[in-house]
């Protein structure tokens, strides 16, 4: 009698316990919306104090071989050096090499580079790393991190001394958009993580570009954006903001300084670090609403750097689309597109 | 007046060690200066930890357009990318923004018989300096009873630093930078983000404001700034720590406003006393006094900003050129002979 209740007993908790379980597998399949954890950021990361260096002051510079700068001057129109809040755009003829060369060598800085090379866009690290060796931040320690879902893919390049490379796995994702819109989040990983103890600056640039003219010292400043070649003589009105009010990448009509590329952007790397977190978590802001910005990461670029003006500013000379026709007053382009047909890219 | 090093605040790490190049030796073979790592500096309010650009809330105001340059007839930028300030530059609605927490500091040294010119820089001061911000003038003198009062408006007050003073005039002017080095030490560190230092002797006539700031600037004398190097009034004698050589120099900066970060400024005024001291046991006085080694340190420390000659002009002494625009900050009309007995 006892074992024929306790058999019963058993048989009805069982019974329960697969109804219980039958019913929570119903209830979560019915529930509106899933929670996909990967989306989350990692608090410690977020919450990483980065070590703060301090903007270096000027060394007492030697060396003084050099014209005095001429205060009183009619210049023939060229560009605009001066945002309205004082920062620098870099353009040729601003800035003196030898002098900013002799005031930055003794700093002993490291330059970083962040490049994401995904799915086909391995074939350009090549063009990429032989021209930047060229080009780049010649007399100074770089570190290049390229960042490929297919490590095996990227070629070894020779590098001069002082420079080195390393490859950072990361997941590929079916849609373009959407690896794009990654960068920022593994770039501000990736600084917290590695870079903030391996360099003194960095810069975040695409991979499908070639350096074709000195990239030097002159780029380096606390937080540093690139104008887009494309709308540097067009009205606010008509930059390709993020114009929906709903994003948190909403630019309004009224507002806007420049349209900055987001090919290319950089600066301290305590900065680059605030500047990443800052665009991630309003990517991930638009993504819980189920919205994607009109450019992606540069909506999301462009609307920070409205709010938290970049302290230097590069001219087009150092984002160039070479398509379009090089207009006299930019003298030398340093930073160009390879002309490429996207679709395939993408696919 | 304090004499000598004080104990310094928590957070502030200042080397005692000097620029190589200012004790005795004139081939400039520097030793690199070793940094002051400090919280303070860059004076952006970055804090160890975090690295905070100045975040501005969403404003209307004119687009800067790329292919126009707002002058065409003035260097705006120096070859060391530091901004050279004229009107139509800059805009003040968003450097406002940017610079809304920060809190000024103006020494101004009224020795003597120069506190009678207190009444109307400090009255001007009220009308066109730094408004809206918050400001602490350091008047340092050696008559307080003769500071006048002058009503400040919100956010500002008025410190009366008591000193002594000195016979010579020569020796008044030169020992402003030992004082602001000591009181920098002191309090200013702990007080205000940027010191601006400045005559006395000159009124304030238009908007002097927070486009100025940045970590070192200087100000370009009205007398020189269409001058070549080579006639620069520099010191010339190898013997003095101030001493430039005539195929040296960007510009001449006037004695009478400079100013930075309170590190920076600290930095600034130590090196010029010591080189004045090294010079004193010397038995040289530079030609032109603090003036001439605030000179040859902005010339080896080059300055984050340089303020054009329309922040100190003198409009007795000087034709009025087309390219200036605004006159800032000018000399008061005063009998130099009287003044300075």
């Amino acid at each position: 009698m006892r074992c024929r209740r306790l058999a019963l007993g058993l048989g009805f908790c069982l019974l329960l316990g697969m109804a219980l379980c039958f019913l929570w597998m119903y209830v979560e399949n019915w529930l509106p919306f899933s929670y996909v954890p990967y989306y989350l950021p990692c608090p410690e990361i977020f919450n990483m104090k980065l070590q703060y260096k301090g903007e270096k002051p000027f060394q007492p510079v030697t060396w003084s071989l050099y014209p005095q700068p001429k205060l009183l001057e009619q210049r023939p129109t060229e560009l605009l050096t001066l945002t309205p809040w004082l920062a620098p755009i870099v353009s040729e003829g601003t800035f003196n090499p030898e002098l900013l060369q002799h005031i930055y060598q003794p700093l002993n800085l490291t330059i970083g580079v962040t490049v994401f090379a995904v799915g086909k866009y391995t074939q350009f690290i090549q063009h990429f790393l032989e021209s930047a060796e060229r080009f780049f931040m010649q007399g100074y320690r770089v570190r290049y991190y390229v960042f490929t879902n297919d490590p095996a893919a990227v070629p070894r390049v020779p590098l001069g001394p002082g420079r080195s490379l390393s490859t950072i796995p990361i997941q590929k994702h079916s849609r373009w958009e959407e690896i794009s819109t990654r960068r920022m989040e593994t770039i501000s990983w990736h600084i917290a993580e590695t870079a903030h103890r391996e360099v003194d600056y960095l810069f975040c640039l695409d991979v499908d570009m070639v350096f074709r003219n000195p990239w030097g010292p002159e780029t380096l400043g606390d937080l540093v954006a690139a104008i887009h070649p494309g709308y540097y003589a067009v009205p606010r009105q008509q930059f390709p903001y993020e114009r929906r009010r709903v994003s948190t990448a909403f630019v309004a009509d009224s507002e806007g300084d420049f349209y900055y590329g987001g090919a290319v952007f950089g600066g301290r790397v305590a900065r680059v670090y605030e500047f990443t977190r800052g665009c991630h978590m309003a990517i991930l802001a638009d993504k819980a609403n189920g919205i994607m910005a009109a450019w992606q990461e540069e909506s999301h670029l462009n609307r920070r750097f409205l709010s938290h003006k970049p302290s230097k500013v590069l001219s087009p000379e150092y984002l160039w689309d070479d398509r379009k026709p090089q207009p006299p007053r930019l003298k030398l382009i340093r930073f160009s597109t390879l002309d490429k047909a996207t679709g395939w890219l993408r696919s | 007046m304090e004499d000598g090093p004080t104990k310094l605040p928590p957070g502030a790490y200042l080397r005692s060690s000097l620029p190589q190049d200012w004790l005795g030796q004139d081939d400039h073979g520097v030793v690199p200066q070793q940094m002051l790592e400090t919280k303070q500096f860059s004076g952006s309010n970055c804090h160890l930890g975090t690295c905070r650009v100045p975040e501005v809330p969403r404003m209307v105001y004119a687009k800067a357009q790329v292919l126009k340059p707002t002058r065409a007839d003035v260097l705006v930028m120096t070859p060391w990318f530091a901004p050279i300030i004229w009107d139509g530059v800059f805009d003040s609605t968003i450097l406002d923004a940017q610079f809304q927490n920060a809190t000024i500091g103006l020494t101004v040294f009224a020795i003597k018989k120069y506190v009678v010119f207190l009444e109307l820089f400090l009255q001007t001061a009220e009308k066109h300096f730094m408004v809206g911000h918050r400001v602490t003038y350091y008047v340092f003198t050696d008559r307080p009873t003769d500071v006048p009062r002058v009503p400040l408006a919100e956010g500002r007050q008025l410190v009366v630093l008591e000193v002594r003073n000195y016979s010579r005039w020569q020796d008044v002017s030169m020992h402003r930078m030992e004082m602001i080095s000591n009181f920098s030490q002191q309090r200013f560190l702990l007080e205000v983000d940027y010191l601006v230092c400045m005559d006395v002797d000159m009124k304030f006539s238009d908007h002097v404001g927070v486009e100025i700031l940045s970590p070192l600037f200087g100000t370009l004398h009205p007398g020189f700034y269409r001058v070549a190097r080579e006639a620069f009034t520099y010191e010339r004698r190898p013997q003095s720590q101030a001493y430039i050589p005539r195929d040296e120099g960007d510009f001449y900066y006037a004695g009478g406003f400079f100013g930075g970060s309170v590190v920076e400024v600290l930095q600034l005024t130590t090196a010029c006393h010591q080189a004045m001291v090294v010079d004193r046991a010397n038995g040289i006085e530079a030609v032109w006094h603090d003036e001439s080694h605030l000179n040859k340190y902005l010339l080896y420390h080059k300055p984050t900003k340089v303020l054009s000659p329309e922040y100190l002009w003198d409009e007795q002494m000087l034709q009025r050129p087309p390219f200036l625009r605004k006159l800032r900050y000018v000399a008061v009309p005063k009998n130099h002979a009287e003044i300075r007995n």
